[in-house]
């Protein structure tokens, strides 16, 4: 429930045309105020929930995707912003472009839109927050598990 | 009678340490609030809630703690435990040099929490944390100082009950503490070390590489170190606790104020600064009350 209530969105520009990341910029200004839902801009991906990334990945910044995903502590949500971030867009043919953020990481919501208004961003990080809240029980779920089977592992002497 | 001056009267010294400790992290988290919530209304944007930063706080109590070095963890513990350990001493009406220096203690923990990860970030944030702490240090141990030349004790609570204004003989010490209040409460223009905004050229400073709750610690200790500094206000305004009172909550608004107004300092000019308000005001002030209180 505290996540739905201060998500820390960490926001990366993977080579797109710098209007998505205008937009979410823009998001944040006193016209739309993304701060009135405890939403902070952190830049930095240890502090991070949500991962907003915008632009067609291509091969340069296909690392520092996976980086950033990999750094970010769970549970994580990622939102791709603008049709290039979702299906590689007017860019898809090009021979450097891979065509969409999923195919680097797992993407959870899409915001399509070229450039994507600052009212469908903020749409796409409230849906966000739902399905944070499922990460956070699953990934609850999985910690128990694995303390589970350490414990057992220890009982049995089989970890050494 | 205030509920200040029924805390500062109470005898059991137990009482007083359950009190503080259980009320000042949530009048800390509420001062944090209230200060989003303003600079907010000062941008013209409507803000967070007041509770945002408890919302905050227990969130990063259940997120995942990616730890990259055991020192890490154990480092910012200490910190935290020497933060309420000074607060408490305050406002268990101890000595005042006591708390300076454990206030000092707490904040090397935090700096070598910094130096102990591998982050350059965070290498560069515990740097500037330790020039802080150098440019601060002089005018803390002077506001003590000057308190004990017009009291004669350095107890807190000896001090608390006062019944001559301190500001009118320590009014040089006084502003001499509130620039060095700006960096302590981790303002605008002295916000050098880490910031909780974004998009500034180290990251987030020293605290990059913490997440989970070992963030939510500093989080919480931060908290803690600020009632303690405007506890220290009140001992300028003491002889009336309601004058005491009305003076924390405006400087704390003028500090929000600042925050808001002033970009940020490059380190030179910080420790230059600090330096020189404390040479200015602060060293000056005592020198004159010296000579004046000589018979
Ligand atoms: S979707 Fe449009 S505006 Fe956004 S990055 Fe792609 S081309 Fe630029």
């Amino acid at each position: 429930m505290f996540f739905k209530k201060s998500p820390w969105i960490i926001h990366y520009d993977a080579t797109s045309c710098n209007g998505c990341d205008i937009e979410v910029v823009a998001s944040l200004t006193p016209m739309y105020d993304l701060e009135r839902f405890g939403i902070v801009n952190t830049g930095n991906p240890k502090h991070a929930d949500i991962f907003v990334v915008t632009g067609a990945v291509n091969e340069s910044s296909r690392m520092v995707v996976k980086n950033i995903y990999d750094q970010m502590p769970n549970p994580k949500v990622v939102v791709a912003v603008g049709i290039c971030a979702t299906s590689g867009g007017v860019f898809r043919e090009c021979y450097n472009v891979l065509g969409g953020v999923d195919k680097v990481i797992p993407v959870d919501v899409y915001v399509p839109g070229c450039a994507a208004r600052p009212e469908s961003i903020i749409d796409g990080i409230i849906t966000a927050l739902d399905i944070l809240e499922r990460r956070l029980v699953e990934f609850r779920k999985a910690k128990s598990e694995a303390r589970r089977q350490e414990k057992k592992l220890r009982r049995y002497h089989l970890n050494d | 009678m205030t509920p200040i001056d029924y805390y500062i009267h109470l005898d059991n010294i137990y009482l007083k340490a359950v009190v503080y400790v259980l009320l000042a992290p949530i009048l800390g988290g509420l001062l944090a609030g209230v200060d989003r919530k303003i600079s907010a209304r000062l941008q013209g944007r409507i803000g967070p809630p007041i509770i945002q930063p408890f919302y905050d706080v227990f969130k990063l109590f259940r997120k995942e703690k990616i730890i990259v070095n055991k020192f890490q963890n154990f480092n910012v513990n200490l910190f935290f435990v020497f933060m309420v350990f000074t607060g408490s001493l305050f406002f268990l009406g101890g000595d005042l040099l006591l708390v300076i220096f454990a206030l000092t203690l707490a904040g090397v923990f935090l700096a070598l929490a910094g130096f102990s990860v591998n982050s350059p970030y965070c290498h560069i944030g515990a740097e500037r944390e330790l020039i802080q702490m150098m440019s601060y240090d002089p005018m803390i141990i002077l506001v003590a100082v000057g308190m004990y030349q017009v009291t004669g004790t350095f107890r807190v609570d000896a001090i608390a009950m006062y019944d001559e204004p301190l500001i009118i003989y320590l009014p040089g010490v006084f502003l001499g503490y509130l620039h060095i209040l700006t960096i302590k409460l981790r303002k605008s223009p002295f916000d050098l070390a880490m910031s909780a905004h974004a998009h500034q050229e180290l990251v987030s400073g020293l605290k990059t590489e913490f997440s989970g709750s070992t963030l939510a610690l500093i989080e919480i200790g931060h908290w803690y170190e600020n009632v303690l500094l405007l506890g220290i206000i009140y001992l300028f305004f003491a002889f009336n606790s309601l004058v005491g009172l009305a003076a924390m909550l405006i400087l704390y608004f003028f500090e929000i104020i600042i925050d808001n107004t002033y970009a940020r300092f490059k380190w030179e000019l910080t420790f230059k600064s600090t330096w020189l308000v404390t040479a200015l005001f602060g060293a000056a002030n005592i020198i004159i009350l010296y000579y004046s209180m000589q018979p």
